[in-house]
């Protein structure tokens, strides 16, 4: 009763895109709770709805694109229903958000120092010279070496992993409770990404952001997460604590993907494959969106599947899960 | 595009039994599908007949001084005149301005389709040429194109006046100098792209010879993009030759176009006459407007073909 | 930087040299200026001295060269008509039609750029579809049309306008300006609209195309993310990255605007060198034709030149020579 609400407590989500062609269904019956200080993967293939999800959280989807139905509870406050002026306030001071592409987010023709006072001022009446000074230090603290200098410079005069810095310290900046991001690494060399993560990671112990961290790579989510939620086709499939879903996957998907990373093989047996291809969310098949590529997949399947729990944290949306070893879990 | 994905029922009905329609028939149907462009179509049909048949439907010979009367000059449009009724008023020499207006209106398409047709032979050919040969043929075709290109068609127009002066000829000649690069260009890249297909390689290993080849294969591919390039370019016609003749630069009193109608009737408009350079304006703006709509939608129609 | 420069100064003045000679050559072909400019009831003794006395004995060839190496020493001939060098004609002429340009280049930004992006953010509104087709419409309709239409509306009908003349002018370091005086810019604002509809169609489509491309771009949406209020995500990021490529290519068509003046000017009587060609051409005058020719072409050459430097200079990836990525 008096424990305070969760960071963000998604109910329900649905984003639907109207388009000619037909409705698509971006994101379709999507719920978790992020609390405070914790880290959520969500993990799955590209088209799988999991950015989608980001940017309805922040109410950026854009048109034809629009969240049909569900609640998104920020610290208790629905922000599906939030009017526009309200959520911007929130935007960047509360909610921030980390994208894919460093070589995309910042404007080319704009100085850093720019692009990081304005997020200051947007929220708060301080003055330039504060706001630089703060967004010196920020920079400071994502590891920019001489960020006094730096903040005159142009984005291209930035490397991708320092962009993707800047980006990082822009989000940081007013100090949100939490952070989206979406595939913040997969852009950059293997060794900046393990810096990046080191970073951020001691950032957040630092300041107890919460933090959804948007992947199709499980080794990232692996050493990063507390809990996982596994999305298909617009679908959470899966969700649960990371150690628990990554040893004990109950979701046939789930299981695929962990078997398509080379490191958890051994070595020289064959990868396993998911067969066949992602499903067009235009022509997704009857029931369950992952049965044509199922083996276990039966007649039952072609009726949606209904979320079960296994055991008390897991969540797993199957007709015929692997039921976790309850001990292990 | 069509209604095709968007109604499933309507689809499947008989699919075999109507017979797949022509690209002719097809190509009717899709510039039909745009009202405005139909709109434009009949209007310029109907402007290409008054002109056409001019000396049958007009109620007075403009040029014939024996039918103007001085006493009836600058009458307002609707007016009673000794003989007839002036719809549209007269000019300052008493002449009825319906009639004048479709006499000029017969220069003006006369002289804007002639330009566009020789600048469409010749600026085609160099396309043509410089696409076919490449190579230093093509270095040169192309620099004196870009050059060109470079400076205003107004600009080019009036340094060719200044030298030539007037005379009907000597407008077609400066339209077609301004007009010829954009064929040359619309060509060559068209033809270019046709080169490289295998059907070309497959004459030239057949040892075809040149002309051959140029004509009977690489040309009919470039026909399509001509079309719409070429109706643009009769619109710009006369409205370069309209421009050129108001300024007093263009065609001779003698063939009186509708920019010349404009300039007699522009001294008086100041003096509340509107009609003397109104309603020729308005006939040119019909004109000019009409052929552009039907040029956006054989834009339209044709583009996604040239893509395939 | 420095070779590429060089490489495109050495094309410039080639293509300057071509030019000469064919405008000269071309425009000294014309009809006999002898016939209109000394008086028929002239004897043979006059009609010589005078004819030796405007160069027109010597053969075509020598007066060329005669006009280069003049054109060099800054003396592009001497008018027939007015008997003062074509030069200071022009030169007296030419402030009146840079100011008409200026005019009509600022028109076309304040109206075209606002129009734009309007049709840019909203392309399937009704003012949006609107703007398209206003901007088909100034592409389309012959300049001098345009023109009539607003004399006889704002200047003959309403009467609100007047339309011709410079009105009162101000002398501005010795040059007669009109936009400091309230006549002046009433007499300035139909002539600079009616330049201004063709550059403001072409504003209109570039800015159009532009935001419609930069909306998409992640950087809008990571802006939109920082919480930025929407005017600061158009006003400063969305419209920032569309003006550098519009006013470039404003830039470039600032040549076309001065050759576009010469319709202008003459629907409105405004007294620049566009009416001054037009009234040559109809005089003979050969070195004034001659001479505002070579200047025009000078000027767009000079000014592809200086946009292609300023360019550079505007925007920061090409400014410090780094690929973009």
């Amino acid at each position: 009763m008096s424990a305070p609400p969760p960071t963000l407590q998604v109910e329900n989500l649905r984003t639907h895109f109207f388009t000619k062609a037909g409705v698509i269904k971006a994101v379709d019956d999507v719920s978790f709770t992020v609390d405070r200080g914790q880290v959520l993967g969500l993990v799955g293939e590209s088209g799988s709805g999991k950015t989608v999800t980001g940017f309805s959280i922040l109410g950026l989807v854009d048109p034809p694109g629009r969240i049909t139905d569900g609640r998104i509870l920020f610290k208790g406050e629905d922000l599906a229903t939030l009017p526009p002026a309200r959520l911007r306030s929130l935007r960047g001071a509360r909610i921030a958000m980390i994208f894919q592409d460093p070589m995309m987010t910042l404007n080319p023709v704009l100085r850093i120092d720019t692009q990081m006072i304005e997020a200051v001022r947007a929220h708060e009446s301080v003055d330039w010279a504060t706001a630089r000074e703060r967004a010196r230090d920020t920079l400071g603290m994502v590891g920019i070496p001489s960020p006094d200098e730096r903040l005159k410079a142009y984005p291209h005069q930035f490397s991708g992993g320092m962009r993707q810095r800047v980006a990082i310290a822009i989000a940081l900046i007013n100090k949100p409770d939490l952070i989206i991001a979406d595939e913040p690494t997969t852009a950059l060399d293997v060794t900046i990404q393990g810096q990046i993560l080191f970073e951020m990671q001691k950032l957040l112990r630092q300041t107890g952001t919460a933090l959804i961290w948007i992947t199709h790579d499980l080794t990232v989510v692996a050493g990063l997460a507390d809990r996982i939620c596994v999305m298909y086709a617009g679908r959470i499939v899966e969700s649960g604590p990371i150690d628990g879903v990554l040893d004990q996957p109950a979701h046939p998907y789930t299981q695929g993907l962990i078997g398509s990373v080379p490191s958890r093989n051994k070595r020289g047996a064959p990868l396993q494959q998911i067969p066949g291809m992602t499903p067009s969310l235009l022509k997704l098949p009857r029931g369950c969106a992952f049965r044509t590529r199922c083996p276990r997949a039966d007649a039952t399947c072609h009726a949606e599947p209904e979320i079960t729990t296994p055991l008390p944290d897991r969540a797993v949306r199957c007709y015929f899960p692997t039921l976790p070893d309850r001990e292990a879990a | 595009m069509t209604t095709q994905a968007l109604d499933p029922l309507t689809v499947p009905e008989t699919p075999a039994a109507a017979a797949p329609p022509t690209p002719l028939q097809r190509f009717v149907s899709d510039f039909c599908e745009s009202k405005l462009a139909l709109f434009g179509l009949v209007l310029f049909l109907a402007l290409i007949m008054a002109a056409v048949f001019a000396p049958w439907i007009t109620p007075q010979d403009p040029y014939d001084l024996m039918q103007l009367d001085i006493m009836d000059g600058r009458l307002p449009p609707l007016s009673e005149g000794f003989a007839m009724t002036y719809y549209l008023g007269t000019d300052d020499q008493g002449r009825d301005m319906l009639s004048g207006i479709i006499y000029g209106l017969r220069t003006s398409l006369t002289v804007g389709a002639a330009s566009t047709l020789i600048a469409l032979l010749i600026g085609g050919g160099f396309g043509l040429m410089a696409a076919y040969f490449g190579g230093w043929t093509d270095t040169l075709i192309m620099r004196v194109v870009d050059l060109q290109l470079s400076f205003p068609a107004i600009l080019i127009a009036l340094i060719l006046v200044a030298i030539m002066g007037q005379g009907v000829e000597k407008i077609v000649i400066a339209l077609v100098a301004v007009q010829w690069a954009y064929y040359a260009r619309t060509v060559r890249a068209t033809a270019l792209v046709e080169r490289s297909k295998e059907y070309i390689q497959a004459a030239t290993c057949l040892a075809l010879s040149h002309p051959r080849i140029v004509f009977r294969h690489l040309m009919p591919n470039c026909v399509p993009p001509l079309i719409v390039v070429g109706t643009v370019q009769v619109a710009h016609a006369i409205s370069l030759e309209a421009t050129l003749s108001f300024l007093g630069v263009g065609l001779p009193i003698t063939e009186p176009s509708l920019g010349l109608l404009i300039k007699n009737g522009f001294d008086y408009m100041l003096s509340g006459d509107y009609w003397i350079s109104f309603f020729p304006g308005l006939v040119l703006l019909l004109t000019i407007v009409s052929i552009n709509l039907v040029g956006d939608q054989l834009r339209d129609v044709l583009n996604p073909r040239l893509q395939k | 930087m420095l070779v590429v420069l060089i490489r495109r100064l050495m094309q410039s003045v080639v293509v300057l040299l071509i030019m000469s000679v064919i405008v000269f050559v071309g425009v000294y072909a014309i009809g006999n200026p002898i016939d209109i400019l000394i008086n028929p009831e002239a004897d043979i003794a006059e009609r010589e001295a005078a004819v030796a006395r405007l160069g027109l004995d010597r053969s075509l060839w020598e007066q060329y060269f005669r006009f280069l190496s003049g054109a060099l020493q800054g003396d592009l001939g001497h008018s027939f008509v007015h008997n003062e060098p074509a030069l200071t004609i022009i030169l007296q002429r030419l402030p009146a039609t840079l100011e008409l340009a200026a005019g009509a280049m600022f028109l076309a930004i304040l109206i075209g750029i606002p129009a734009g992006l309007i049709a840019g953010l909203k392309p399937h509104s009704r003012l949006g579809k609107g703007i398209m087709a206003g901007s088909i419409l100034g592409f389309s309709l012959p300049t001098f049309w345009v023109g009539l239409m607003l004399i006889m509306v704002f200047a003959v009908y309403l009467g609100w306008l007047p339309a011709s003349g410079r009105g009162d002018t101000v002398d501005v370091f010795g040059v007669p300006v009109s936009f400091l005086t309230p006549d002046g810019i009433s007499h300035l604002f139909l002539p600079a609209l009616n330049l201004a509809l063709f550059k403001m169609s072409l504003v209109i489509r570039l800015t159009r195309a532009g935001t419609r491309e930069v909306l998409l771009q992640d950087y809008v949406k990571f802006a939109r993310a920082k919480g930025l209020s929407e005017s600061r995500v158009i006003g400063v990021h969305v419209l920032k990255n569309i003006l550098i490529p519009v006013v470039t290519i404003l830039g470039l068509e600032l040549g076309s605007v001065i050759a576009f003046a010469v319709v202008t000017e003459t629907v409105f009587a405004w007294p620049g060198i566009g009416k001054l060609l037009i009234d040559s051409i109809a005089l003979l005058d050969r070195p004034i034709v001659v001479a505002y020719l070579m200047l025009t072409v000078f000027m767009f050459i000079l000014i592809n030149l200086v946009v292609d430097i300023l360019y550079s200079l505007l925007d920061p990836r090409v400014r410090l020579g780094e690929a973009k990525a």
